[in-house]
């Protein structure tokens, strides 16, 4: 990704040779300056200063004492972390099975000439540009054990609903279901671009050699969308791990469901601050990243087993 | 049944899924608290406007409405500008230590965002700013993705542009803002919607660092209400109907560009 992008920047700026002169460079610096400062203030010393942190056993009004690894060594052994760890994993396996929707939904609309594509698209995406924290609430309702309209109509077909957001054992399930409706109708908007960039005239030659449609889809299709599919895997994953907003509106701080709901981004909310122990919470952001970098870095190495490019 | 009637079915059965949870909120936006706790559930709303007016005096919704606008806009003018000036500088200029910078800002995007919230919130309280309305946008006003976003853009004109320009005695400042700018306006608007969209929503940061109802934003004051109004539904639905609104009205509005702008991460990403 970056290489190419670095080759394109070459080819764009660097005409003949052409040494530049020391004025453009002070241009150079002075135009990217403001945002280097801003990026260096908020982003790459929180970094360094995060790492630091977790490093060190700090008290609710600040002082901080070096302690090395103590903190990870604690959430080696803490059994909230073990479930958020847990609960994490479960919440991002849940939301990437709901990937392959998101393909058949962007087929369905990529269907030529179809009437109403804005309609559907914008029913879609509805979910993606409402603000979280409302999304959080019309689910607690939805799911609602005694008065929600889920369970009601589950009872119709004879079935009893549990209490979606108080079981501990059903809460993560119910949302990873938020998390897929949530994210389908973005997800749904990448493969649509994906798909109207296979060339027509694949198809055009499947449909000389009489290959049915299914066919199509799933020797043409398919195949040359991997690169669009890998993208979305990798984001859909490293959001999925990052779940707190959702868990934060639908779940009771202290109720019986949040054990089997808490997210390691809501245990580092709680842990740094709730609890203020900030070279805990440190830990726990340090661990997310690591967790992030090993599974990118993993879905990196297997997509030369499956994605296509041409 | 033709195949293109089985598409639309199949559409409008996953479109009905997709805004039953809206509708449902609507209507119970409209109704009083023992309606809303019904069984069997009462789909039917009995057009309880006070409800909108009740959010107002529950919480500082006014107020907190004219964070969030203030906010969002500071943070959405600030990313275009220095986004754009940072972008035209990787993409159109040379300088020494160029490559070396632009990875550093790409590793920035590679971090989740946990990472930098302890040391900001720090930052905050050092300057003494925690329940300010600078604190809520001071570090949104920076990203790397803008910066990357708008480079693909600039990188996309031609070469002569700028040196055509130089000819005539330009300086790379005057290029950027006569020359350039105007060319890349589907990328500005991309990313200006983008991060209306991020801002007017995110919860984490304003939740931690203005505690203060007055100088919460909508997201972080919807969210403060769980636990204690958690049993007046149709009041938290009205609050949620007038925080979410105005994005979802941009967002119809501005459609088409918007999706051009996700679709794009997606191909460059």
């Amino acid at each position: 990704m970056v290489l190419t992008t670095e080759r394109a920047a070459a080819k764009a700026t660097a005409p003949t040779g052409r040494r530049p002169p020391r004025r453009e460079w002070l241009w150079g610096y002075a135009l990217v300056a403001p945002m280097a400062l801003g990026l260096a203030v908020f982003y790459l010393w929180p970094i360094v200063q995060t790492f630091y942190l977790s490093l060190n056993e700090t008290g609710p009004f600040g002082g901080e004492t070096w302690v090395g690894l103590a903190n990870f060594a604690d959430l080696l052994a803490d059994e909230d972390m073990h479930g958020a760890l847990r609960n994490s994993l479960v919440y991002a396996l849940i939301v990437l099975a709901g990937v392959p929707l998101s393909i058949v939904i962007a087929a369905l609309l990529n269907v030529p000439k179809l009437r109403g594509l804005g309609f559907y698209r914008t029913l879609y995406f509805l979910p993606v540009v409402t603000m979280p924290a409302a999304i959080g609430l019309t689910w607690r309702y939805l799911y609602n054990g005694d008065f929600g309209p889920i369970n009601y109509a589950l009872s119709l077909v004879g079935i009893e609903g549990p209490y979606w957001v108080s079981d501990p054992d059903v809460v993560i399930f119910a949302i990873g279901v938020v998390g897929i409706w949530c994210s389908v109708g973005y997800n749904a908007v990448l493969f649509l671009a994906g798909l109207q960039g296979i060339p027509k005239h694949y198809y055009e030659a499947a449909e000389i050699d009489g290959a049915s449609r299914m066919r199509q889809f799933f020797r043409i299709t398919l195949p040359l969308l991997t690169p669009t599919t890998f993208f979305v895997v990798v984001i859909t994953m490293i959001n999925a791990f990052q779940v707190f907003d959702l868990i934060f509106l639908m779940i009771d701080d202290s109720g019986t469901g949040m054990p089997g709901a808490r997210s390691i981004v809501y245990l580092f909310y709680q842990k740094g601050f709730v609890e203020h122990s900030r070279g805990y919470a440190a830990a726990i952001a340090v661990v997310l990243l690591a967790i992030i970098l090993v599974l990118t870095a993993i879905q990196f190495r297997l997509q030369k087993k499956w994605v296509h490019y041409e | 049944m033709s195949r293109r009637w089985t598409v639309h079915l199949a559409l409008l059965f996953g479109g009905i899924i997709m805004i039953t949870p809206f509708v449902w909120q609507i209507v119970v936006s409209l109704q009083t608290v023992t309606e809303s706790m019904r069984t069997p559930p009462q789909f039917w709303p009995s057009w309880q406007w006070h409800n909108f007016v009740d959010i107002f005096q529950t919480v500082p919704l006014g107020r907190q409405f004219l964070n969030t606008v203030v906010v969002t806009i500071a943070v959405t003018a600030g990313q275009l500008l220095l986004c754009s000036l940072a972008a035209f500088a990787f993409a159109r200029l040379e300088f020494p230590g160029r490559g070396l910078i632009f990875t550093l800002f790409l590793t920035v995007l590679m971090v989740p965002g946990e990472l930098f919230l302890l040391p900001r919130y720090e930052i905050m309280q050092g300057l003494g700013w925690l329940n300010t309305l600078q604190a809520l946008a001071a570090p949104g006003i920076f990203g790397a993705f803008g910066v990357f976003l708008l480079r693909q853009f600039f990188l996309s004109l031609p070469k002569e542009l700028d040196e055509a320009a130089r000819l005539d005695g330009a300086n790379p400042i005057q290029i950027y803002w006569y020359i350039m700018l105007p060319l890349v306006k589907p990328g500005l608007l991309a990313l200006g919607l983008l991060t209306v969209m991020w801002s007017w929503s995110s919860l984490l940061w304003p939740l931690v660092v203005n505690t203060d109802p007055e100088m919460m934003t909508l997201s972080a004051g919807l969210a403060s209400l769980r636990g204690q109004y958690l049993t007046n539904f149709p009041i938290l639905f009205a609050g949620s109907i007038v925080a979410s609104l105005p994005v979802i009205v941009l967002f119809v509005v501005m459609q088409r560009q918007l999706i051009a702008g996700i679709a794009f991460t997606g191909s460059k990403g």
